[in-house]
């Protein structure tokens, strides 16, 4: 996994509540067997009409937000389906960070495993910085996950908060399994004591 | 002290609780279906690891087949694709299979149940999110992402942040016509669909207590609309009823001591929760949604709501009944639907297709409309035919088909037209869910049949039963 230390990047507004996992990539592009490619189709159905041509207004389709690769957006952000080719779509597009209120739980797990950060900060700071994003031309702003810290060299900076053990998987890029495999000793010992049911051996 | 059902369960499944990192805990069962899958088997090959414990996994098709008759060619190469993807996956790595052909595939959540694989006290997960729908039996049931489908496939583990408790007491009794859906619909509208983020919600009360099995997992399932990790509800005489004589439930001496292992799982009096939520189902009436999102719900009596004076939630109402194509003070028994879909993880069940059933008998779908019975599994199919519920639907104009997700998330030909309006008995009213343009209102399966002879919404309430 792609460690996240510090990163700076243009943003991108998509200043709106309850965006669920079916708007960030929408189920007709679910069939693929592999984890690649999905970057063409986020947010495919609010892009793009039924024929494919792009919607100007639609703020990640506007010249002026290109390459961005910070999200900001509302609250219960990733609700929904448990589908983790929402965040599959979101990095592949460019995204490596997504600022929001508040975040759906399984889109939050699922983001970790992949080295995209959920950064939570409040209403006030998240609509500042959406504001200012549609505001200022190129804004940028620069996320510390070492010091936990957000700023845009204009006058904004501010902390939030993670879970210990999350910031760490992610500075170091650390592979879930790998650490789970440590404990074999303690898992053995668990299985040993708690057998499959016989039937579902038959 | 005192501990939560969600507490023990918790407990009994702690494999190791490593300095500085989240606890492990143990997976009893994961199930497996075509969609969420193959980029995690992949995964495994990668890096060279096989399935840990290859009988705790089961799987099945359900996200993307069709629901025409059985042996009709899948025209889809993509779709198909996934589906051989998932038989190799499974012949490759010994996982038990319940594939297109056999008599016993069907919906996940409705398969895990039926086949008695889902117990009281177990932890259970799978890529999909409404597997809070086995919360039902008293087990720890969440969904989760891909990678944690490769993490459960080679670890029989996960990794988990000890969720928040919180217990929804419902008091008093539901009336006659109004069902657990809306049970489900009244809480998601109450506390909203980010209202319990970060918890596992206990449903307990009165009310509770005096639903089927069916009627609970039609509760549970709804929980993640209500942004919980998982919901459950204590195990009891109900829940051993059902489980007792399935397939794969323990059998003999091992069901003896399974019963009195699951009478001591039920939360210890003097337990407490982080949060309280308080209702009475005898205030609930049947509902219906109006918006976007699972929360956006009011009675069948009622009306779309005006607008909120309020700038960020007036924006997104407006915007909510821009796509959904009404106004604010439209009373909803006059909004008029196009499509019916009774199915899904949600209402699939026999129950669920009996109560259909007793309001479409000796009525016709409204000219203009397409209804489709969608049963959760091959085994509920054969059972609703058993009893003739089939040629109830027919003769009503119900088109009956077979197993799958079918319409609930329209990732196989069963799909809303832009602009067509559809009376759902399924989870998500979301943007786009049942098809591009279209509009979903959830509604239980009683409220959908009326919907479908009506051509409207209408309070099952008041219906002629023939």
């Amino acid at each position: 996994m792609q460690p996240f230390r510090k990163h700076t990047g243009k943003v991108a507004p998509l200043y709106r509540a309850n965006i669920d996992t079916d708007q960030i990539i929408p189920k007709q592009f679910l069939k693929r067997i592999e984890k690649t490619g999905f970057g063409e189709f986020l947010f495919n159905d609010w892009r793009r009409s039924a024929d494919g041509a792009p919607d100007p207004a639609f703020p990640l389709n506007q010249p002026r937000y290109s390459g961005a690769s910070i999200l900001v957006s509302g609250k219960n952000f990733g609700c929904g389906s448990s589908r983790e080719h929402a965040v599959w779509a979101l990095a592949d597009f460019g995204f490596r960070a997504v600022i929001a209120p508040s975040f759906a739980d399984i889109f939050a797990n699922n983001c970790v495993k992949n080295g995209v950060l959920t950064v939570v900060l409040s209403e006030e700071e998240t609509g500042e910085i959406a504001r200012r994003a549609s505001e200022t031309p190129a804004y940028q702003i620069a996320i510390d996950l070492e010091k936990c810290m957000v700023e845009d060299g204009q006058g904004l900076t501010t902390y939030f908060r993670i879970d210990e053990f999350t910031r760490h998987c992610l500075l170091e890029g650390l592979d879930d399994i790998g650490l789970t495999l440590q404990h074999e000793p303690e898992i053995s010992a668990y299985e040993a004591k708690h057998p499959v049911p016989a039937v579902w051996k038959t | 002290m005192p501990r939560t059902l969600f507490e023990k369960i918790w407990d009994e499944h702690v494999v190791a609780t490593p300095d500085g990192q989240l606890p492990l805990l143990y997976v009893d069962l994961h199930l497996v279906h075509e969609v969420t899958s193959p980029q995690a088997f992949d995964g495994l090959r990668s890096s060279v690891r096989k399935v840990r414990v290859p009988q705790r996994t089961i799987a099945t098709v359900d996200h993307n087949i069709p629901t025409e008759p059985r042996g009709t060619p899948i025209f889809d190469p993509i779709a198909k694709r996934q589906i051989e993807a998932l038989q190799n996956n499974c012949r490759d790595f010994g996982v038990r299979l319940f594939d297109m052909d056999s008599p016993e595939q069907g919906i996940v959540h409705v398969i895990g149940p039926e086949l008695g694989f889902t117990q009281p006290g177990m932890t259970i997960v799978c890529g999909d999110s409404h597997t809070s729908t086995h919360g039902a039996f008293g087990a720890l049931a969440f969904g989760i992402g891909t990678s944690e489908v490769e993490q459960v496939l080679a670890t029989q583990c996960l990794p988990q942040r000890k969720p928040k408790t919180m217990l929804i007491e419902v008091s008093g009794k539901l009336s006659e016509g109004v069902s657990a859906k809306d049970l489900a619909l009244g809480i998601i509208g109450k506390i909203g669909t980010d209202g319990a983020t970060g918890y596992v919600i206990e449903y307990a009360g009165e009310a509770v207590r005096a639903l089927s099995m069916e009627s609970r997992m039609t509760l549970c399932n709804m929980s993640i609309e209500a942004g919980a990790r998982a919901g459950m509800i204590a195990p009891d005489e109900t829940t051993f009823a059902y489980t007792q004589g399935r397939r794969f439930a323990p059998q003999g001496k091992d069901w003896d001591a399974a019963v009195a292992h699951w009478r001591a799982l039920p939360s210890d009096a003097g337990a407490k929760y982080d949060t309280v939520v308080e209702l009475n189902a005898s205030d609930l009436a049947p509902f219906v949604t109006w918006g976007t999102n699972p929360g956006m719900v009011v009675p069948v009596t009622s009306r779309v709501p005006e607008l909120p004076a309020n700038g960020a939630d007036r924006a997104s109402s407006q915007r909510m009944l821009e796509y959904m194509g009404l106004e604010p003070g439209t009373p909803m028994e006059q909004i008029r639907v196009d499509r019916v879909f009774i199915g899904s993880c949600t209402n699939s069940r026999l129950e669920d297709l009996r109560a259909a059933a007793r309001v479409a008998k000796g009525h016709r779908v409204a000219s203009g409309v397409r209804a489709m019975v969608v049963p959760g599994s091959q085994k509920v199919k054969q059972a609703a035919e058993q009893e003739g519920l089939h040629t109830i639907f027919q003769d009503a104009g119900f088109e009956w088909r077979e197993s799958g997700c079918s319409m609930c998330l329209g990732m196989n030909p069963d799909i809303l037209q832009p602009g067509e309006r559809c009376a759902s008995t399924s989870n998500r009213n979301f943007e786009g869910r049942q098809g591009r343009g279209g509009r979903t209102h959830l509604v239980s399966p009683m409220m959908a049949a009326a919907a479908a002879v009506a051509g409207h919404f209408t309070d099952i309430r008041n219906w002629r039963f023939q």
